[in-house]
Order: C-alpha cells, then sequence, then structure tokens
C-alpha cells in the first residue's frame, strides 16, 4: 500500500523550490457521516511571498482561521488547533474542521466559486468519500482528488500527531483505576515505543487494526456497530437529532432500567461462570416487558444505547487484542469525541474482562488522524 | 396423542422441569408397556410334526422404559402440573428437578401444587448434559443451514467423537460455552446483544410486542433503507477497493436524521442481521481463540427460526471466511430439560444406555418460517414432543466400518432428491391400506383391531402428509425412516408383528424342502454349485411381504414357489455383477476366516436361500456369524425366529448341527427393528463377536440393507452386496428392470 504515487503530487514546476509543496495544504478524510478537514496555515510567510500570493489563498486562509463555525455546519475545533508547528520546514498553525458527509456537494460548490483549482495544488483526500465525490470534484470544480488509503493515513496520522505532542502536552492519555469511579483520574501517557498496538477507529462503522510497525500492519476485522448505531438508533428511540444531544441525554439517563443485568436474572452474581451481578446480561432486555417499557425515560434509552454499543466494541477489541497478542489498545475515531461515558467504560471493561492485563488508550485528536495523514501524504511526496 | 396403554411410573426423581421464557419444558421417564410378538419352539415329541405349525406365537405384554420431553407454553403450566399430579405415584423422593429461568417463577407454583421441593439445577449444566446426550444418542441431530435450495436444512453424520465443541446459546443474553468433556466444560465468554435486544430494541422501535412478529417483520424488510453499506460511503467506486459494495458499514447509520420516517420491517430486519453479525463474529473470534470448529447454536434466538439460523449461518461463513461451520440441533428446545433429567437420574447412569427416537412418538422438526408454512407454525407453536426410548443393549459401530466418521446408512438422501422423494412418499401412501389391513388380520381375535389399524393408518397418513411438507422434520427424509416410521407406528397401536403368522407358515413350508435343495445341490460339481447357491440366495430374496410386487404375487398365487421364484431373475450379466470375481476368490484364495451375514426374510429366503449358503462357507472352514433383526420389521426373520429354524435345520443337517455345537456358527442379533440397516448402530455384543472371530467378510442381502442402505458403504474387509430389485421405479434408476439382480462383491483398497 502507499506504493503509487498519485500524479500531480509534488511535480509542479515550483520555480526552483522543489522541495516544497505549494500552499495551501490541506488533509481531508471524507467518511461516511462526517467530513475532516485539516488546514496547515502558514505563519511564517515573508514580504515577498505575500506579494506573490495570489488573492484566492489570501481568502481561503482569512476565511478558515477567522472564523470557527462555517455555513450552519462546518465546526472548527479550536481547543485541538496545534500551535507553532514545524511542517516540512515552514512554520504554522494546524487547524481541525469537520462538517457532515452530506454537506459535500456544499463544499464542493464552495470550491468551484472560490476557484480552487486556479491554485495549482493538489487535494489528498482519504475515507470512502474520497472515491465517492471524486466525479463531483472533477466535474463541478475542475478538481483532481489525490485518493489516499484509509488506513495508511490514521496510522500515519496517529504516530505524527502522537510525536509532535499537543501543544506541549501529551496526545496519548489513559484513565488511571477505571474500575474504581472516585479515583479514577485521566493521565498522559507515553506512546514511545508504540508497537505493537491494536488500533481501534470507531467511526460510523468500527475498524480494528493491528500495527507492528510504521509499514506493517493489518486489518483485523471490524463491526458495523459504531457511532453510526449508537446515533441511529438515538434518533429513532429518542427523537434527537444531533450526536451531541444523544450524548447529552445518555448522560442523564439510567441504562440499568432497560438493560437486563446478571442480578436481574440470578439475585445477585452468577458464580458458576464467574459473572459479577452488576453485568449486563441482555442489553435492551428488560424491553422485553411492555409495563418496563412504558416506564423508561429518553434518556435511559439513549445511555443505554451507548453502553450496549461501548460494550460491544470493547469486547470485540479485546478478543482482538487476545488473538493479536496485543495489550496496549488505542481507541480513536470521532465517536469518542466529548464522550467520557464511553471512554471511561472502554477503559473499564478492557481492564476488568482482562484482568488488568490490557490497558485502553486514547487520543485528543480523536477523529482527525485520517485527514491528518492525507496532510502528511501530500507533504512526503513533495 | 396416544396414551392409552401406557403406565405411568413417574417418581419425582424422574420428573425435570425446565422453565425458560415463555414455554416450559417438561422431561419424564415412564415405562410403558406394548405388547411383542414371541415365538417358541413346540416341545415335537411324540406328536405328528406334519400338521403342526413349527413354533408358537404369542403376543406377551413388555415393559420398556422410555424417555418423554413435551413443551408447551407456560400459559398451559397449571393445566401440566395437575398432570403430573395425577400420574404421580410412589414419591420417595420429595424433589423435583427445575432449570432456567421459570424454575424461580414458578418455585412457589410447582411446591404447592405438587407437594414437592423445588431443586433448581444449573441451567449451563443441564444444556450441556442434553447437548452430549442428543449428540450421542439421535442420528441426524446436527444440521446446517443452507440458503436457496431445495431443502433448509442439512443433516450431518454424528460423528463418533462429539468433542470438543463450542455452545452458542443465545436466549435474551449469548452464552459462550466450550465443551472438551462429558464433565468438563468452561464458559469462555458472551455477551450481552442476544435474543432480548433483539426483542427489546425491536419493540421499541417497531411497537411490535412479540418475538415472532418481529421476525415476520424481519423477514419482510430491507436493511440496506436503514444500515449504511459499504457503497454509501465509498459510491460506485468500491469494486475497485475488492469489497462487497453490500456489506454493512454501519448499522443504522442511514437512520441519523430525526425527520425521515422507516418502516418497521425495514427497521427489524436491519437490527435481525446487526444482532446476528455481531453474534457470529464473537462466536468466530472465541472459535479461533480455543482452536475449535464446531459451532452448535440453540436458545429462543434460533429455536426454529430459518430466518434467524440463515442469518447467523451467513455471519458464521463471512466471518469465519468458511472455516467454521454454523451447526443446529434438532432437538435445541430439549436441551436443559434433557440435561435436569439426566442429572436427576445420575444414580441410574442413563449414559450407560442407548436411546433410540420414537418416530410415532415425537413431533418432527417445524420450519417456522413464517412465510414458507403459516399452517404449520399455528399447529405446532405449542405443544410439541419428544420421545426416545431405551434399548435394552447399547448400540455401537460396525468395527469393520472403513470411516465411521463419514458413514452413511442411506444411499438416497429423500430430502435432496424431490423426484424420488415424491415417488417414494407415493408409494408408503399407496401401500398404507395394505399394511392396515394387514395388522388388522394379523390379530383376528381381538375385538379392536380394526379400530387399532385404522388409528395406526391415520397417523402414518399424518405423517407422511408432514413429510410431504417438511421432509427434513425427522432428520434427513430416507426410505430407512419412511420404513421405520411406520414400523414405530404399528407397535404404538399394538401391532408389535403383523406377518408373524405369515412368517410362521412360510418357515414351516421352506424347512420342509431344505433337504431337498441340499440333495440337490451336493449333486452338482464344484463351480456349478457355487453358482447355485448364489442364485438360491437371490431367489429366497424375491419373498419380500415389503415389495409391492411381489406381495400381490404372493397374495394372489399361493403355488409360488423357489423354482417360481428363479425363473423370475434376470439372467446374467446382472445389473451389477461381479460374480466372476467372487468366484475367482473362491477358486484361488484362502478360506475365510469368518463371515458375518446379515439376513432379510424369513422363510425361503433364510431356509433355502441363506442356510444352504452358510453350509457352504462352513464347509470350507469359514466361521458363520448370522446377525437377525431383534425385533420384527415386515417378514423380516427374529434373531428369537432365526434359533428356532436353525435347532430344526440342525436336527436335519449334520453340518449345520456340528457348526452350531463347535460354536462355528453363531447366531446373534443386530440390536436393531428396521427393514434396513444402520451399520454405525449395531448391538455391542455383535461388534465384539466380529472383532473376537476376525471376520473377514461380510455379506448384506435384501434390498433394505443392501440398496436403500449400504449400497455405498465401504468396509475395511471383503464385503458381498446382494439384492433383487423388486420395485420398477428403482429398477429404472439403476438402469434396469423388475427383478434385476445386484451382486456387489468389493474388495478393499490396499
Amino acid at each position: 500500500m502507499g506504493e503509487e504515487r498519485c500524479p500531480g503530487v509534488g511535480d509542479h514546476d515550483t520555480g526552483g523550490n522543489v522541495a516544497e509543496e505549494l500552499f495551501p495544504w490541506f488533509g481531508l478524510d471524507i467518511g461516511g457521516t462526517l467530513v475532516k478537514l485539516v488546514y496547515f496555515e502558514p505563519k511564517d510567510i515573508t514580504a515577498e511571498e505575500e506579494e506573490e500570493e495570489v488573492e484566492n489563498l489570501k481568502s481561503i486562509r482569512k476565511y478558515l482561521t477567522s472564523n470557527v463555525a462555517y455555513g450552519s455546519t462546518g465546526i472548527r475545533d479550536v481547543h485541538l488547533e496545534l500551535k507553532d508547528l514545524t511542517l516540512c520546514g515552514r512554520k504554522g498553525n494546524l487547524h481541525f474542521i469537520r462538517f457532515p458527509t452530506h454537506d459535500m456537494p456544499a463544499f464542493i460548490q464552495m470550491g468551484s466559486e472560490k476557484h480552487f483549482s486556479s491554485l495549482h495544488t493538489t487535494l489528498c483526500a482519504t475515507g470512502g468519500g474520497a472515491y465517492k465525490f471524486e466525479q463531483d470534484f472533477r466535474t463541478m470544480s475542475d478538481l483532481e482528488l489525490c485518493k489516499l488509503d484509509e488506513l495508511d493515513c490514521l496510522i500515519k496520522g496517529v504516530l505524527y500527531i502522537d510525536s509532535v505532542g499537543f501543544n506541549g502536552h501529551s496526545e496519548c492519555y489513559y484513565f488511571e483505576n477505571p474500575t474504581d469511579a472516585e479515583r479514577c483520574r485521566k493521565l498522559p501517557f507515553n506512546l514511545e515505543n508504540p508497537y505493537p498496538l491494536l488500533l481501534v477507529n470507531i467511526g460510523s462503522g468500527v475498524s480494528i487494526l493491528a500495527v507492528y510497525s510504521k509499514e506493517n500492519y493489518k486489518r483485523v476485522t471490524g463491526t458495523s456497530l459504531g457511532g453510526g448505531t449508537f446515533f441511529g438508533l438515538c434518533c429513532l428511540l429518542t427523537g434527537c437529532s444531533t450526536f451531541e444531544e444523544a450524548l447529552e441525554m445518555a448522560s442523564h439517563g439510567d441504562s440499568t432500567k432497560v438493560d437486563k443485568l446478571v442480578r436481574d436474572i440470578y439475585g445477585g452474581d452468577y458464580e458458576r461462570f464467574g459473572l459479577p451481578g452488576w453485568a449486563v446480561a441482555s442489553s435492551f432486555g428488560n424491553m422485553m416487558s411492555k409495563e418496563k417499557r412504558d416506564s423508561v425515560s429518553k434518556e435511559d434509552l439513549a445511555k443505554a444505547t451507548l453502553i450496549t454499543i461501548t460494550n460491544n466494541i470493547g469486547s470485540i477489541a479485546r478478543m482482538c487484542a487476545l488473538n493479536e497478542n496485543i495489550n496496549r489498545v488505542v481507541f480513536v475515531g470521532n465517536f469518542l469525541r466529548i464522550n467520557t461515558i464511553s471512554m471511561r467504560l472502554l477503559a473499564y471493561a478492557l481492564d476488568y474482562w482482562s484482568k488488568g492485563q490490557l490497558k485502553a488508550l486514547f487520543l485528543e485528536h480523536e477523529g482527525y488522524f485520517g485527514a491528518v495523514g492525507a496532510l502528511l501524504e501530500l507533504l512526503d511526496s513533495a | 396423542m396416544s396414551w392409552q396403554n401406557r403406565v405411568w411410573i413417574l417418581s419425582t426423581r424422574n420428573l425435570k422441569t425446565v422453565s425458560g421464557g415463555s414455554l416450559t419444558k417438561l422431561a419424564y421417564y415412564s415405562t410403558v408397556q406394548h405388547k411383542v410378538a414371541r415365538v417358541r419352539s413346540f416341545d415335537h415329541s411324540g406328536k405328528d410334526i406334519e400338521n403342526e405349525p413349527l413354533y408358537e406365537i404369542s403376543v406377551q405384554e413388555e415393559i420398556t422404559a422410555r424417555l418423554h420431553f413435551i413443551k408447551f407454553e407456560n400459559t398451559y403450566i397449571e393445566t401440566c402440573l395437575d398432570f403430573i399430579k395425577d400420574h404421580l405415584v410412589n414419591t420417595e423422593t420429595k424433589v423435583i428437578k427445575a432449570t432456567g429461568g421459570g424454575a424461580y417463577k414458578f418455585k412457589d407454583l410447582i411446591e404447592k401444587k405438587l407437594g414437592l421441593k423445588v431443586d433448581k439445577e444449573d441451567v449451563m449444566t443441564c444444556l450441556i448434559k442434553g447437548c452430549n446426550f442428543v449428540l450421542r444418542n439421535i442420528p441426524h441431530e446436527v444440521f446446517a443451514y443452507q440458503k436457496d435450495s431445495d431443502t433448509e436444512f442439512r443433516f450431518q453424520t454424528n460423528h463418533p467423537n462429539i468433542f470438543p465443541y463450542l455452545l452458542v446459546n443465545i436466549g435474551s443474553g449469548v452464552s459462550i460455552v466450550k465443551v472438551e468433556t462429558e464433565d468438563k466444560f468452561e464458559w469462555i465468554g458472551g455477551s450481552s446483544i442476544g435474543g432480548g435486544t433483539f426483542w427489546g430494541l425491536g419493540a421499541l422501535l417497531t411497537k411490535t410486542k412479540k418475538f415472532d412478529e418481529l421476525l415476520q417483520l424481519a423477514s419482510k424488510g430491507q436493511h440496506t433503507n436503514v444500515d449504511m453499506l459499504v457503497k454509501d460511503v465509498y459510491g460506485g467506486a468500491y469494486q475497485t477497493l475488492g469489497l462487497s459494495g453490500n456489506l454493512i458499514a454501519s448499522s443504522f447509520g442511514k437512520s441519523t436524521t430525526a425527520d425521515k420516517e422507516f418502516s418497521k420491517e425495514d427497521m427489524a430486519k436491519s437490527l435481525l442481521h446487526m444482532i446476528s453479525n455481531d453474534i457470529g463474529q464473537l462466536a468466530c473470534l472465541y472459535a479461533k481463540i480455543h482452536n475449535l470448529d464446531k459451532i452448535y447454536f440453540g436458545g429462543f434466538f434460533i429455536r426454529g427460526h430459518p430466518v434467524t439460523m440463515r442469518t447467523i449461518t451467513y455471519s458464521i461463513n463471512f466471518f469465519s471466511k468458511g472455516e467454521v461451520q454454523a451447526l443446529f440441533l434438532r432437538h435445541e428446545g430439549y436441551l436443559g430439560a434433557i440435561g435436569a433429567f439426566l442429572k436427576g437420574a445420575e444414580q441410574d447412569n442413563p449414559n450407560q444406555y442407548s436411546w433410540g427416537e420414537n418416530y410415532a412418538g415425537s413431533s418432527g422438526l417445524m420450519s417456522t418460517s413464517p412465510d414458507v408454512y403459516p399452517l404449520q407454525r399455528t399447529r405446532s407453536g405449542t405443544f410439541d414432543m419428544l420421545e426416545m426410548d431405551r434399548l435394552e443393549r447399547p448400540l455401537v459401530n460396525l468395527p469393520l466400518l472403513k470411516d465411521p466418521s463419514t458413514y452413511i446408512p442411506d444411499t438416497v438422501d429423500l430430502t435432496d432428491d424431490a423426484m424420488a422423494r415424491k415417488y417414494w412418499l407415493t408409494c408408503f401412501e399407496e401401500a398404507l391400506d395394505g399394511v392396515a389391513k394387514r395388522a388388522a388380520a394379523s390379530q383376528p381375535d381381538s375385538v379392536d383391531a380394526l379400530e387399532r389399524a385404522e388409528k395406526f393408518r391415520q397417523k402414518y397418513w399424518n405423517k407422511l402428509q408432514t413429510l410431504r411438507q417438511q421432509p427434513f422434520a425427522y432428520g434427513t427424509l430416507t426410505v430407512r425412516s419412511l420404513l421405520d416410521t411406520r414400523e414405530h407406528c404399528l407397535n404404538e397401536f399394538n401391532f408389535p408383528d403383523p406377518y408373524s403368522k405369515v412368517k410362521q407358515k412360510e418357515n414351516g413350508i421352506a424347512l420342509k424342502c431344505f433337504q431337498s435343495v441340499i440333495e440337490s445341490l451336493d449333486s452338482l460339481g464344484w463351480e456349478e454349485r457355487q453358482f447355485a447357491l448364489v442364485k438360491g440366495l437371490l431367489a429366497g430374496n424375491v419373498f419380500d411381504w415389503g415389495a409391492k410386487a411381489v406381495s400381490e404375487v404372493l397374495e394372489s398365487e399361493p403355488q409360488f414357489g423357489f423354482e417360481e421364484a428363479k425363473s423370475k431373475l434376470q439372467e446374467r450379466p446382472w445389473l451389477e455383477d461381479s460374480y466372476s470375481q467372487w468366484l475367482e476368490r473362491l477358486k484361488e484364495g484362502p478360506p475365510h476366516k469368518c463371515a458375518l451375514i446379515f439376513a432379510d426374510n424369513s422363510g425361503i429366503d433364510i431356509i433355502l436361500g441363506v442356510f444352504p449358503f452358510v453350509r457352504e462357507l462352513l464347509s470350507r472352514g469359514t466361521e458363520v456369524i448370522l446377525a437377525c433383526n431383534s425385533g420384527p420389521a415386515l417378514n423380516d426373520i427374529t434373531y428369537s425366529e432365526s434359533l428356532i429354524v436353525a435347532e430344526r435345520i440342525a436336527a436335519m443337517d449334520p453340518v449345520i448341527q456340528s457348526a452350531l455345537k463347535e460354536e462355528k456358527l453363531l447366531l446373534v442379533q443386530t440390536g436393531s427393528s428396521s427393514p434396513c440397516l444402520d451399520l454405525s448402530r449395531l448391538d455391542k455384543g455383535l461388534a465384539v463377536l466380529v472383532r473376537e472371530r476376525k471376520t473377514d467378510l461380510v455379506i448384506i442381502e435384501g434390498m433394505g440393507r443392501a440398496i436403500h442402505t449400504n449400497y455405498y458403504a465401504a468396509l475395511k474387509c471383503e464385503s458381498l452386496k446382494l439384492a433383487v430389485i423388486k420395485n420398477s421405479w428403482l429398477a429404472d434408476r439403476l438402469g434396469g428392470k423388475i427383478f434385476s439382480v445386484i451382486f456387489k462383491y468389493e474388495v478393499p483398497c490396499k
């Protein structure tokens, strides 16, 4: 993978400055639900450069960096911005922007209006949408996408961001005492020697990769029960309309009203199999009864949905880690954005069921690694 | 159901309930009194033998042990408990074994109603015990589900070694258990996403309350309207990635919007896929870690629902890339009840016995696919039963089977072969009136014989109709299973041996001819005699009351005899003809050490066909084990009849006499009461003898044993399969005419 060079990448006539890719520098990851865009804003532009810079480029930079929201759905995650980054010899800030995939047509339209194609840049994109929207980019805004492998980009992005850190802090963290709600704390984790690691990317669906080195990795499995499932079911069950709303509801709910626990069946622990009474025996199991269906709130349902999906991902990840003989599991993907409940639960579940053998790790830039990887591909090829 | 003529000895120790979910399963042990035919030699001293029958036939009462398993809806629990109470006798132990969620739920009710203490047994222990029991005792217990095939279920041959396996029980949650030996099993994992999730979440999403209705909705839905597929993410370009565009990328990924309505059917389907795929994936992960390739699925999520079997099978195939097979059990719903029973009966050790399914008393496996058989669904939903008869003697493999794990007794799988199925079902339907008539006629002194014969007719007719609709109801449908079911139904209505008188008469007539047949054989030269012996065996085999063409001749031509039968036979070359190789073997090779012969019909077949052949083998220095059925089937000779026949022949023939005396000729029973032959379920005594005597030749005679079954059976030693085809349809199929001859001599390749 990654052997094929994209046509057009790095072979522009740059007037002697061969090593440098022309601005603007973008990396795009078009997923099933969300589009992730990273943009490098150079801060070291010389007066000479500024003079040469075309109007278009200036206006794009200005538009992206002076706003935190774009249209009604685009959002810049200001808190994730990486400041004073040196990338390919240039200093600048890395911006993280996301918008829903269903707004892709509007985005492409904008590219056309802003005459993006006149900038002679290459747009590096990954994710399924790179394939799906390739033709639209071509016909609507005269842009050739450079399609990049999703998993290559993901791993590249993870390793890079972890290596540069998060504005002086650690990118990677874990939860200390995950099984003890009182004493549970988020702590930095040093991922200096990352291999081998199991990378669990939770977007709309879930991909699980075993990574042995920078180049040596494989997709182990995946599941269709992912962030899209949580959000989709919540929409159906509660009538909510945003991911944030769904999570907010979940945070106020009680899933034990919805789920059937081991203790609901056995009156306590099921000792024969070493199952604790608090473990979920049947997700939504109480909902088989009409009275109980009538007595639960939307919040309870949202919480149960979150717990169900999260526990399932945890147990598949745990089985894969066992099969691959890996004990560090890194969870990424936008499902984890503002989702402390799931992160803590994953940390807890991995620790508990593996009897402390497995460690769940998380990264601050949750869902942006694919886009970062795409940007790096652009620069690497220069 | 017919519960007449049964004595219920229901001690509480023997009464087990498994209450799981909305169905209660009850297991109990009873002794069943039924009639058996007995033969007894007369004391002929000083009597005029000429006009006396050969032996005395009597019908006696016999008590056998039977295990009953009943399944009914919980709403009937009180009625059921009343029933148990009425039949409870001899309650010394005051404990009843119960398992499952209902054991807690109905504990008080049971204790109050029956005045017994409920002893709760661990669910999983019972489940595993029950599973081991059915895997060991019921042929065709296991099946795989196959889509887009004439029959949905593909039955598997029982592997002699059932361990290790993975049992995935999908109840409200999922339990994954690794079973290594009879007593060693381990819970290796589970998942909370199970049947309860489908039901609970499904009820919330679709406002549909019942599990069955949810499945019905799911079977009509389109999950692609709700799920986000790979092609939804990748557009049309997914082909270039080597991915299937139809894979689900995100379950419910398309419902991430508040302003769109989704149909109940589509949501139910999406939910079904989500849950089945998830369970399949986990099961495969566990199978991989523990290095297992057999996964049995059970629990209410699976129970008889082709919809869920299909999605689970799909998932297992997908995630294991075909390396693991999803398997299902015909009596899956009874495992807990069987296990609870076995647990309570441990001191009697039911595992030391062999058990056989009584087809007459068991409801078959119903396809509950709502689309396919709407009628049967309602019929079978509430009440279902399984009966297992305890066999007097344990059954084992014939030690001479080349590969017991791949041995399949039956030649044609009628579940697979629609044409053959249609023919045979019609054939059995057409013969039914005659069989019922004969059954009634066999008991002229019984006042209710006609009535019972009619009940038998009705019952077997209904079984045949069920099999027309659901050929897989009792495992793989074969001519053997049709014949066996008929025998079981006859027994059920106290017709233990409708042909007893026919057999008695024919044995008498044939015995009278024995000496002259021997004399004429002895007058022949060696080579001529060998051929005459084979021809005699074949001619004897014509006398088969089970074959319509023959029974018509025998009914209308009382004079039809041995010579007439010989004249009916096809001339050589026969349809299957390796006689020359056989003759060569006799001429050139050393005498066989010991021959095992499976006999077929009584009368001319055994007396004028088999015995002269046996006599020749004995003269060559070959020992002979003559195996006859333990119980009656059609006009096949039974073991007890063979003893009398042998005794009478011995009185006339010194060769036979001394061979019996010196134990060079041994009469044994097969352990079977079938007109066909399953070499994987034979009497243990027979197997021991076969080994001791170093048997190196097996002779299988007759259509039922050598054509309907065992035609392709591979053995470790030389074998002879011979039969006369007395059915024109079958003859046609094999490329011959009626009365074509099969003479198949096989030598195992080195």
